[in-house]
């Protein structure tokens, strides 16, 4: 048994054009303390699945179930607590009346996280936890960079101690050098406090470097799901190659990758 | 040959309630006739600044002080009339925006803003020959269906689709300077080395000099001759691309370089978040 499991999971979409099939029987399972990462272009049903894990959107069928037991379509404050969301746009993800301290302890609020009075301090360790001075509590998130504010909405999800983190394109809106930064100190707080992360993004250098194991979507199916190792030294799919093959580079390691994996398209 | 685009120690300031920010600290920056330059820098660093002053939209905002100089085939932008500015936009220099959709006016279709933008140049064009002239520039693209396209708005396209009906506008009056503020940041990866790849030829065709402003140096070495290094409203460092990217120099460069997540794997480098030797003096590669 695994620790999360997506069983035959089908979304489809009515619209006044006929149906839409965003994802098609997808199934596919996570196990404790592991990176997943999901990849595919815009358009393929990553995001879609990130919002049936979250309880967001009901699946036309199949089923969602997180050790061992199935989760309901009507999350319990449990289920919602286990399971927490980053998503792409920090700016838009944050309230921008609130302060970022006021922000993280709203979920600890929600989920009666221990005693009242100690809170604020529970803020300020999830913020020091992300590398964020714990002084920055009283600031709202206009008065932060966009690399600040990523880690806030990092800070804000793992203050109500999930076990599963779904990551929705979490550096895709930064620059280089704050998301080698950021990848860094996802990866440190996986390994420290054993969580799991479904991580969702079109970046495969990104992928490369964080995920265990990679799942490939085209057009709402899953086509290929390998260890990271083999998926970018023999992928098994055409479309999983050009993908790889559509990354810019810069190194002459990298370029020799590439070159291989054209000579066996 | 005298450059198209000569920048030569350009200042800029804001003001805001806290007093005078200062912005830029004094860039020099040039491009002959045809060239692809990038500029590349981290968010904040002045990048997208640089290429509003080029285009003259700062000098008019009435909170930006702008010095030094911005020779633009031979005439300063610093020193014109807002009227002479606003004539260069569109025709002589035009630019393509990192979000095509927000870019592009939700209320008009693309053929009236084709229009718009032809009408710059040939100011009697009739709604029918711009009509004509927007398939054929939309063709170019490897839009397939243009006159479907024409009469579409651009919600009812993908990213992919918008950016190309953009680079397609930007080109459409054959301008001699293209400014590119990261045009595929917003595009996912397959769709994003495709437009690259078609802008690029599209400008060497056109013989249209291009200034590229980019974070991502993967994109930088694909598509650039030449290269410009921007820290905190400095040029840290410039030269050709390859010189750069076989042997970076400054500090700040190789920790640029150093961040930037690799295919082969090998994870990631502990990045320091700021040291005095980003701020050492700018090394020059090669005679330019």
């Amino acid at each position: 048994m695994s620790f999360f499991e997506i069983q035959n999971l089908s979304k489809t979409f009515k619209t006044k054009h006929g149906d839409v099939n965003a994802v098609q029987d997808v199934s596919f399972s996570v196990e404790q303390g592991e990176c997943l990462a999901v990849v595919g272009e815009s358009g393929s049903g990553k995001s879609t699945i990130a919002n049936m894990i979250l309880g967001i959107l009901a699946p036309t069928s199949g089923a969602i179930s997180m050790k061992g037991s199935k989760l309901p379509q009507k999350r319990s404050k449990e289920h919602r607590r286990a399971i927490q969301f980053v998503q792409q746009n920090p700016l838009s993800a944050l309230n921008p009346k609130r302060t970022i301290g006021a922000s993280v302890r709203l979920g600890l609020d929600t989920y009666h996280m221990g005693e009242p009075q100690e809170r604020w301090s529970q803020v300020e360790k999830a913020l020091s936890d992300v590398g964020l001075d714990a002084e920055l509590r009283s600031r709202s998130p206009s008065g932060l960079s966009g690399g600040q504010r990523q880690r806030v909405s990092i800070a804000r999800a793992l203050a109500c101690e999930p076990e599963l983190l779904v990551l929705d394109e979490p550096t895709s809106a930064l620059d280089v050098l704050v998301q080698a930064r950021v990848l860094q100190l996802l990866n440190a707080l996986r390994i420290e406090k054993n969580l799991t992360y479904i991580f969702i993004t079109h970046d495969l250098a990104v992928v490369r470097n964080v995920a265990d194991r990679v799942a490939v979507f085209k057009a709402g199916q899953l086509v290929e799901l390998d260890t990271t190792e083999n998926i970018f030294t023999n992928p098994g799919t055409q479309y999983t190659r050009e993908l790889i093959n559509a990354v810019p580079v810069i190194d002459e390691d990298e370029i020799m990758l590439k070159n291989k994996l054209v000579a066996n398209l | 040959m005298m450059p198209l685009l000569d920048i030569k120690n350009l200042e800029l300031s804001f003001n805001s309630y806290k007093g005078l920010t200062q912005v830029l600290h004094g860039i020099d920056l040039n491009i002959k006739k045809g060239e692809r330059v990038a500029l590349v820098g981290e968010s904040g660093s002045g990048k997208s600044v640089t290429a509003r002053l080029v285009l003259g939209l700062l000098q008019e905002a009435r909170n930006a002080k702008a010095s030094g100089e911005v020779l633009f085939d031979g005439s300063d932008v610093n020193q014109m009339k807002n009227k002479d500015r606003a004539g260069l936009r569109g025709t002589d220099i035009s630019m393509i925006f990192q979000d095509p959709t927000s870019s592009l006016n939700p209320s008009f279709t693309i053929e009236t803003q084709f229009h718009d933008v032809l009408k710059r140049r040939t100011p009697d064009l009739t709604k029918e020959m711009s009509f004509e002239r927007a398939c054929a520039l939309l063709d170019d693209v490897a839009i397939p269906d243009p006159k479907r396209v024409l009469k579409s708005y651009n919600f009812q396209m993908s990213g992919g689709m918008n950016q190309r009906i953009m680079i397609a506008m930007a080109l459409a009056n054959k301008p001699k300077l293209l400014l590119a503020d990261e045009p595929g940041t917003a595009l996912d990866v397959t769709v994003q080395s495709q437009t690259l790849q078609l802008m690029r030829d599209l400008v060497s065709e056109n013989d249209t000099a291009v200034l590229l402003i980019s974070h991502n140096l993967g994109v930088v070495r694909e598509f650039a001759d030449r290269l410009y290094v921007i820290y905190r409203g400095r040029i840290v460092e410039e030269g050709p691309t390859a010189l750069i990217f076989n042997n970076p120099q400054h500090a700040y460069t190789k920790a640029l370089l150093s961040a930037i997540p690799r295919i082969t794997g090998g994870g990631l480098p502990q990045i320091a978040e700021q040291t005095d030797d980003y701020l050492a003096p700018k090394i020059t590669h090669g005679a330019i």
